[in-house]
Parts: structure tokens; C-alpha cells; sequence
């Protein structure tokens, strides 16, 4: 069954091809004879073959895009047009969703007890309709393959254009190109407003924004008392700012150090080795630190705290922010070499010969120099310990406290989102609502740096450039 | 006259103070780089010391009997495969009483789970087997495997081991009588996920990754082409441009869960596309990837100096003849090298992948991009998740596999970079 509904998929592509190979050729032969029969012709015959094609391929990549997307909700709407009439009376929107879903899951071969006889036509009916769109767009791709390509080639004249018409459509096609940069922002934005505003009608702004209590498990039944929920995002920011704090406060030190020794001290020979290596801990997956922290550092912690009798918890923001610096510690040495490098080196002359030591002028003179930059790479830094979702996903804990203590357990926004959102999710209810919400929270708060770090870095290199 | 040699004398005796405080900042950056390396090799060495072991499996070779009694030619595929095993393995225990059912349950759980499907699946095959006896090798199950590579202490008290004395006794008469191999753990790579670690592969994993990467790559390698291209070369310099620039600088930085919630509500939400499917994966990788497409092709377009634009331009090509006759094609070692390394990223990406469901437990591999399937790092979190002890070395031997990738791909590139990249 999979197979073949990925070969149905696949199919239109594959004629896509074809169609536009053959009005290349088609054309380019027709081109190709006529330069040879009679002198002037205006563009070479490549560019009436790839007119041809681009004139089958972009008209037919549109429809079949829009087919694709189009197919699912009219196929569904015939679908319930065609239902037994009363089956569907007195049942809510999403009683009706779920009738749908149950007939889909039938057209997909998964049958669960005895259906209902209505239920399995309705499941057929769906099949059927879904190979017949299959058949039909299949028969309008190729229709329109071959009057786009006997049109073209009855065009054909020795003094069209076609080169000019041809950088045309590839100019318009790259800048489609570039307005999907675009158009993902704008779709991120949207969904996540769209959920948002959907979550703010469940639960008032002033509490997901001031609540002081995290719990956001929904009742199970009508009217049980235990678990209400709550949706006060505070704990969980402050359980995300002390994780990025553990992280910076290992990172940052770390990172700077290096790049001032590699910067100033280091010999050629131990910068070509050094920088690499450093490079590679950036390079390692999220998912890498994070078993490395569950493996490692959190049980080791765990054994140190014992021995100086400290209470650690086995998830302590402690153990995550560790590791998240270890991630870190390329990022900001790497931003810091480069600031420093950027600092003019009649700065540094200058400081050597009024009689400075090369510290002196690294520290008081260079370093001081550099820092704009410094502070922009530190501030992206802080952006990315936020949104970093998997070490603290798998170091840290799921309990929302409100706590500043970094050997406790705490949770951050990501873990939240995460497992919010895991397993399966309707896009009805509170819970899953409050993880696009938060994933607002993130992309305002990290937007809103990585915009103030990139102006800082900006405007420093121009001060020197 | 008094005062040059007080300030000389002052420097002279400033002079310890300062020299000494250069070797402390030295000392500070080396121990701040020796950290660094010291956290890589702790998590290289950690992980290798706990992953070498899922590389290699234990391995029982087996005379088996196909009892007629046991296996019914008629009833097949169903037979009682797992009483013909226990049988079989209780030829080597001769010590053992197997009429007494405590004794017996032991022996059944010397062999892996799914032991008795490799020979059901050989009988079903071809069932002239019934009746004859053959020689097969089969996979011990999760705490023998671990007795046999040493990973657990025959000096715990009995009450604190997997194994109690009277298994560890009956594994060791095994071990005498040569039943026991350990021949490298193919089965890692090529069985598809199990419940059971010692049945358990990343065959699903790693087709389901390889589908998203095409996917991706196919999505993110023109739209970034075409998008340099155009910012590059082509764009006025206006507000919409700028716009556009702004734009792609901070899509790189936007985290990485981001994306899977536009994955989640856009894609799977609003297009209805299937969940856990390698094609959403791959459409979401592509949107992360494709702004490191765009910075690298721009910077590779850059690098290729104005002399070629215009001699091409003096011979009368057009603007787009001069850049993809002459400058694209000199850029591409850049580009390639650029689609490497963000592959790469794409490959070790997970969180998106989470959002979207590619962390179900599938047991088998998906068969195309529509199918529901978990991806190399989606795996290696699930395998942390598990509780069971084998697990954890598979989960480092999975992540050794993902790291394998990750090396040879930017190994590739760096390779590339030095090979075709012209100086100019």
C-alpha cells in the first residue's frame, strides 16, 4: 500500500521530466534545422529547447503543487457530501473530524474492530477518488506538456527572441528563489501567532505572562479537581535563564581565554592545531552532548556532591549548562579571535613600543578595543543556549520550579515545547496550544538578540574599516 | 638630571610584576584550551568505551532438531520454534533438570526473543527442514550478551545481578562446550528497530535519514543556488533586497525547534501531510539548511574575481550567459563544499525532527518518503530513553555511526575545498 501510494506521488514528477526533456529536444531539433536551412537567426537553439521546457515545466510545477495541496480537503468534502444523510446529524465539528479520520485510517488498510458497513463504502468511495485525481492530474500534466510543446514549436521563427524570454522566466524564477527566505519567516510568524492567539482564548495573556505556576496537564474528565492546569510561563523562564547563566559562565571564560592565548601567544603551529580541534566541539549534534551529559557529567556531579555533601539533583541545570557551555566555548572563542584579529595592528604597535608587555597590550589596549565584538558574539551565544532544545532535553528536567538553584532540577521553554508536543497531538486543546506559545516566547526573545547582536558587530566593524 | 634613572628604576622593578603576570595569562589560555580538548576527549573516549562493545554481539551456534512434534508442516508459519531452541540449547546443559519449570524458564531466556523467527522464517522457507536437524547461529539475548562482553560483575551479590548464580553457571557450561561466539554485530546496521537490544539495528534510522537528506537536498540546493544567484549578481540594491538579506541572516539563527513548530502547524497541520514521514522531515531540514547554502554560494560567487565578468561581458554574453557559462561554474567547488558541510548539519539535527513525530517506534524500514520513519539522531534519542542496559552501549555505538557520517562528509568537503578551490 505505501509503495504504491509513493509511486502515485512520484508519478506526476517523473512526467514533469519527461515533458520538459521532450519539448526541449522537440524544439532545439525544429531550432537547430532552421539555422541550418537559412542565415539570421536571433537566439541560439538551445534557448528555444529550454524555452520550450521552462514553458511546459513552470505552468506544470505550479498546477501540481497546487494539486497536491488542493487534493486532500476536496476529496474529504466529497467524501462527507457522499455519507448516509443522519449519520452525521447532531454531532459537533470535531466528532465529524474524527468520523473522517476513522474512514481514512480504513482507506489506509488499518481496520480496528467491526465499522460500520457506511463507514467502509465511505472508505472505498475514498480510494477511488484519490486514484481518479491521481489519473486526472496525470492526464492534465500531460495534455498540457503536449500543446505547450506542438505550440511552441509552431512559434517557431528565425527572428523570436527567445534568449531574452528565456532569462526572463529564470530571472523570475530566482527571485522566487529568494522570496522563500521570505515567505518562512512569514510562515513562522503565522503559525505561531495563529496558535497563540488560539491559546490567549484558553488562558488570559496576564497569567501566561505573570502566572507563577507551570502544570500544564488538562482534566481528564469534566469537572476533576486535581488537575486544573496552569499556564504562568515564569518558572520556566527562570529555569531557562539559570541553565544559559551555568552555560556562559563555562563558556565564556573559557572561550575568551583561548582565543586571547591563540590570538596573541600561541605559536602558528599550535593555532593550525588548536583552531580545528576547537571547531570540531561546535560541530558535534545537540543529541551527542546531551547523552554525554546523562552519561557523564551528571553522574559524575552527582558523585562529587556526595563526596563534599551537597545535594545534586540527577537533572540539575548544573549538569545541562555544563555541557551547553562545553557546546559554547568554540562559538564565543571563535567570535573573540575574530574581533580581536579585526582591531588595527597600529593599535598593538603602538602599545609594544611605548614599552608595554604583550599582556598589556592584549589586556588594556587590544581586548578593550575588541570588545563590541566580543559582547555581540556573547549576546548570539546567549541566543543559542536559549533555543538549544536537545541537551536539555535529555539533561534536564520536566518539572517547572520556581527556583534559582542551579543544582536542582529545573525545566526551560524548549524541554516544555518538546514534551508538549510529543507523541500525538490534536491542535485543540490547551496543552499543545501552550507549546506554540511558548515557541513565540522563543522566537520574539532570541529574534529580538540576534538583531541587537548583529547591529553591535556591524557597527563596530565600521568604526575600524 | 635625578629624574631618568628613577623612572628606569622604576620600570626595572615593575618588571618581575609584569612578566609574571603575562605567564598567568598564558597559563589561564592554555588550561582554557586544554579544557576545551579535554571535554573532547572525555566525550570520545566515554563514548567509545561504552559503545565498542555493541559492535560485536554474542552468538550461540546451535545443532537444531526441528521436532515434527513441535512444528507442524500444516500449521506453519505458526510452530512452537522457541520449545525446538530451548531444546536444543538444554543438549548443553546437561546439569539442568528441564522438567522443573523454574529451571526451564531460564534456559528459554538464554536465547534472544527472536531467535525463534530466524528459524521460523528459514522453516517457512522452506519446509522440507521439518524433521532435519540444522546448524544455526543465534543472537543470546540482552543480559547474556552482556555477561559474555563483561558487562556485568560476577562479584555483585547475586541479589543485586541480572543474572543469579545458577544462569551464570549454565552460561559458563555453554561458553565451555564452544557454543558461545561473539562475530561482529552486523545486525546494527542492518535490522531495522526492536523492542529487544540485542534485535535492535539502525537500518530504519539510517534510511529514513538518508531519505530526509535527499529530500532536503533537493529542496535546499536550487532554492539556495537560485537565491545567491539573485542576491548576488542580479538584485538592486533597494529596501526589498536589504529586506531579503536581513531576512536570511537571522532564519540562520532562529533555534532549530522553531522550525519544527512551523513543521508541525504548517505542514502537517495545514497541507496534511502524513506525520513521522521522511519527505516533512527533509522539506523541514531544507528550510534550516538553505540559509547556509545561500551564505556559502554567495561568498563563492564573490571569490570569483570581476576579471572573468567582464572579459565575458566584453564578448558580448549576457548578463545570465556570463554567470552560468563563466562564474557558476567557477564558483561551484565553494558551492559543493558549502552543501556538504550544511548536509551535514541537516544530518545531526534533531529537535525538529522530535516536533514532527520521527521518533516513533517503527520496526521495520520505511519503504519511500511517505512512509513513517525515525532518522539517525531521533534514534539515538530513543535509544537513550530506553531503560534497558543494552541500550546504552548501542545508543554510543549509534552515535559512533552518526559521527562516522558526519566526519566523512566534511571530510569530503575539506578535500574538495583543497582540491578544486582556485586561488586567483
Amino acid at each position: 500500500m505505501g509503495a504504491i501510494r509513493t509511486d502515485m506521488s512520484a508519478l506526476p514528477f517523473l512526467l514533469l521530466l519527461i515533458g520538459a526533456v521532450l519539448a526541449y529536444l522537440v524544439n532545439r531539433q525544429a531550432a537547430a534545422a532552421m539555422r541550418l536551412a537559412s542565415e539570421g537567426m536571433h537566439s541560439r537553439p538551445v534557448y528555444h529547447g529550454l524555452y520550450a521546457a521552462l514553458s511546459v515545466v513552470v505552468p506544470a510545477l505550479i498546477i501540481t503543487l497546487l494539486w497536491f495541496f488542493a487534493q486532500g480537503p476536496v476529496v474529504d468534502a466529497m467524501v462527507i457530501r457522499a455519507l448516509p444523510t443522519g449519520v452525521l446529524a447532531g454531532l459537533t465539528g470535531d466528532e465529524a473530524g474524527l468520523v473522517l479520520s476513522e474512514i481514512k485510517s480504513l482507506a489506509g488498510g488499518r481496520v480496528f474492530g467491526e465499522p460500520e458497513a457506511w463507514k467502509l463504502a465511505a472508505a472505498e468511495q475514498l480510494v477511488a477518488l484519490r486514484q481518479t485525481a491521481g489519473y486526472l492530474l496525470l492526464a492534465i500534466l500531460a495534455a498540457l506538456a503536449i500543446v505547450v510543446t506542438v505550440l511552441r514549436r509552431l512559434r517557431l521563427r528565425l527572428e523570436l527572441r527567445t534568449r531574452q524570454s528565456t532569462e526572463r522566466i529564470i530571472y523570475g524564477i530566482m527571485i522566487f528563489c529568494s522570496v522563500v527566505a521570505i515567505l518562512t519567516t512569514i510562515g513562522i510568524v503565522a503559525a505561531l501567532l495563529f496558535e497563540t492567539m488560539k491559546f490567549l482564548q484558553k488562558v488570559p495573556l496576564t497569567e501566561f505572562l505573570f502566572g507563577l505556576n507551570w502544570e500544564p496537564q488538562i482534566p481528564i474528565r469534566e469537572g476533576q479537581v486535581a488537575a486544573e492546569g496552569a499556564f504562568g510561563w515564569i518558572p520556566v523562564l527562570l529555569g531557562t535563564l539559570v541553565v544559559t547563566i551555568v552555560a556562559l559562565v563555562v563558556a565564556v571564560p573559557t572561550g575568551l581565554f583561548a582565543a586571547i592565548y591563540l590570538n596573541e601567544f600561541a605559536q602558528k603551529r599550535v593555532r593550525a592545531v588548536a583552531k580545528p580541534v576547537l571547531e570540531v566541539l561546535a560541530g558535534v549534534p545537540t543529541v551527542v552532548y546531551g547523552f554525554f551529559a546523562i552519561l557523564v557529567i551528571a553522574p559524575a556531579m552527582r558523585r562529587f556532591g556526595d563526596m563534599v555533601g551537597l545535594d545534586i539533583a540527577p537533572n540539575s541545570a548544573l549538569a545541562a549548562g555544563a555541557v551547553m557551555g562545553v557546546m559554547l566555548i568554540p562559538f564565543i572563542s571563535s567570535f573573540a579571535d575574530d574581533a580581536i584579529s579585526a582591531v588595527p595592528t597600529s593599535l598593538r604597535d603602538g602599545a609594544l613600543a611605548l614599552g608595554s608587555t604583550r599582556e598589556e597590550a592584549m589586556m588594556k589596549v587590544l581586548f578593550p578595543a575588541a570588545i563590541p565584538g566580543v559582547v555581540g558574539g556573547v549576546l548570539l551565544a546567549v541566543s543559542r543556549a536559549i533555543g538549544e532544545t536537545m541537551i536539555v532535553v535529555m539533561a534536564a528536567g520536566l518539572i517547572a520550579r520556581l527556583t534559582v538553584n542551579p543544582l536542582d532540577s529545573v525545566t526551560t521553554v524548549t524541554v516544555q515545547i518538546v514534551t508538549l508536543l510529543i507523541g500525538d497531538t490534536s491542535f485543540d486543546n490547551p496543552k499543545t496550544l501552550a507549546a506554540f506559545a511558548l515557541g513565540m516566547m522563543l522566537f520574539l526573545v532570541t529574534l529580538g538578540i540576534n538583531i541587537l547582536a548583529l547591529r553591535i558587530v556591524q557597527k563596530y566593524r565600521e568604526a575600524y574599516d | 638630571m635625578s629624574t631618568q634613572p628613577d623612572t628606569l628604576e622604576l620600570v626595572r622593578a615593575s618588571l618581575p610584576r609584569r612578566r609574571a603576570r603575562e605567564r598567568r595569562l598564558k597559563v589561564i589560555g592554555v588550561s582554557a584550551i586544554l579544557f576545551a580538548f579535554a571535554m573532547l576527549a572525555t566525550l570520545i573516549l566515554s563514548l567509545v568505551s561504552t559503545g565498542y562493545t555493541a559492535f560485536v554481539q554474542s552468538h550461540a551456534t546451535l545443532q537444531v532438531f526441528v521436532d515434527p512434534e513441535l512444528v507442524r508442516e500444516s500449521r506453519l508459519p505458526r510452530g512452537k520454534f522457541d520449545d525446538v531452541l530451548t531444546a536444543a540449547v538444554a543438549e548443553h546443559l546437561p546439569g539442568v533438570d528441564m522438567t522443573d519449570r523454574a529451571s526451564r524458564k531460564e534456559v528459554e531466556k538464554i536465547l534472544s526473543n527472536g531467535a525463534q523467527y530466524d528459524l521460523r522464517d528459514m522453516v517457512v522457507a522452506d519446509p522440507g527442514l521439518i524433521g532435519q536437524t540444522l546448524r544455526i547461529t543465534v543472537p543470546l539475548s540482552d543480559p547474556f550478551d552482556q555477561l559474555n562482553k563483561g558487562g556485568i560483575d560476577r562479584d555483585t551479590p547475586e541479589q543485586n545481578r541480572r543474572l543469579n548464580d545458577s544462569q551464570v553457571a549454565m552460561f559458563d557450561t555453554l561458553k565451555a562446550a564452544d557454543v558461545i561466539s561473539t562475530p561482529i554485530n552486523w545486525g546494527l546496521l542492518t535490522n531495522a528497530d526492536s523492542r529487544f537490544p540485542e534485535l535492535a539495528g539502525l537500518r530504519g534510522a539510517l534510511v529514513g535519514s538518508a531519505w530526509a537528506l535527499l529530500v532536503c537536498f533537493l529542496i535546499s540546493f536550487p532554492l539556495g543556488i537560485g537565491a545567491a544567484i539573485y542576491l548576488e549578481e542580479f538584485a538592486p540594491k533597494n529596501r526589498w533586497s536589504g529586506l531579503i538579506e536581513v531576512n536570511i541572516n537571522n532564519l540562520a539563527a532562529v533555534p532549530s525547534v522553531v522550525f519544527g513548530l512551523l513543521a508541525l502547524s504548517v505542514f502537517i497541520g495545514w497541507f496534511g501531510l502524513p506525520r513521522s514521514a521522511p519527505l516533512v522531515g527533509g522539506m523541514t531540514l531544507a528550510l534550516m539548511t538553505m540559509p547556509t547554502i545561500i551564505i556559502a554560494t554567495r561568498a563563492a560567487l564573490k571569490a570569483v574575481p570581476p576579471s572573468i565578468r567582464e572579459a565575458a561581458l566584453g564578448l558580448g554574453a549576457s548578463p545570465q550567459q556570463v554567470v552560468f557559462g563563466h562564474v557558476l561554474p567557477l564558483a561551484m567547488p565553494g558551492i559543493l563544499t558549502g552543501t556538504i558541510i550544511g548536509l551535514a548539519q541537516a544530518l545531526g539535527e534533531t529537535a525538529p525532527l522530535l516536533l514532527i513525530g520521527m521518533n516513533a517506534f517503527i520496526t521495520s524500514a520505511p519503504e519511500g518518503p511517505m512512509s513513517a520513519a525515525t532518522a539517525l539522531p531521533t534514534q539515538i534519542f530513543i535509544w537513550a530513553d530506553s531503560p534497558e542496559r543494552g541500550f546504552a552501549s548501542r545508543t554510543s555505538a549509534a552515535i559512533l555511526v552518526l559521527l562516522g557520517f558526519l566526519i566523512t562528509m566534511n571530510a569530503i568537503a575539506i578535500f574538495m575545498r583543497n582540491k578544486f578551490e582556485r586561488k586567483w
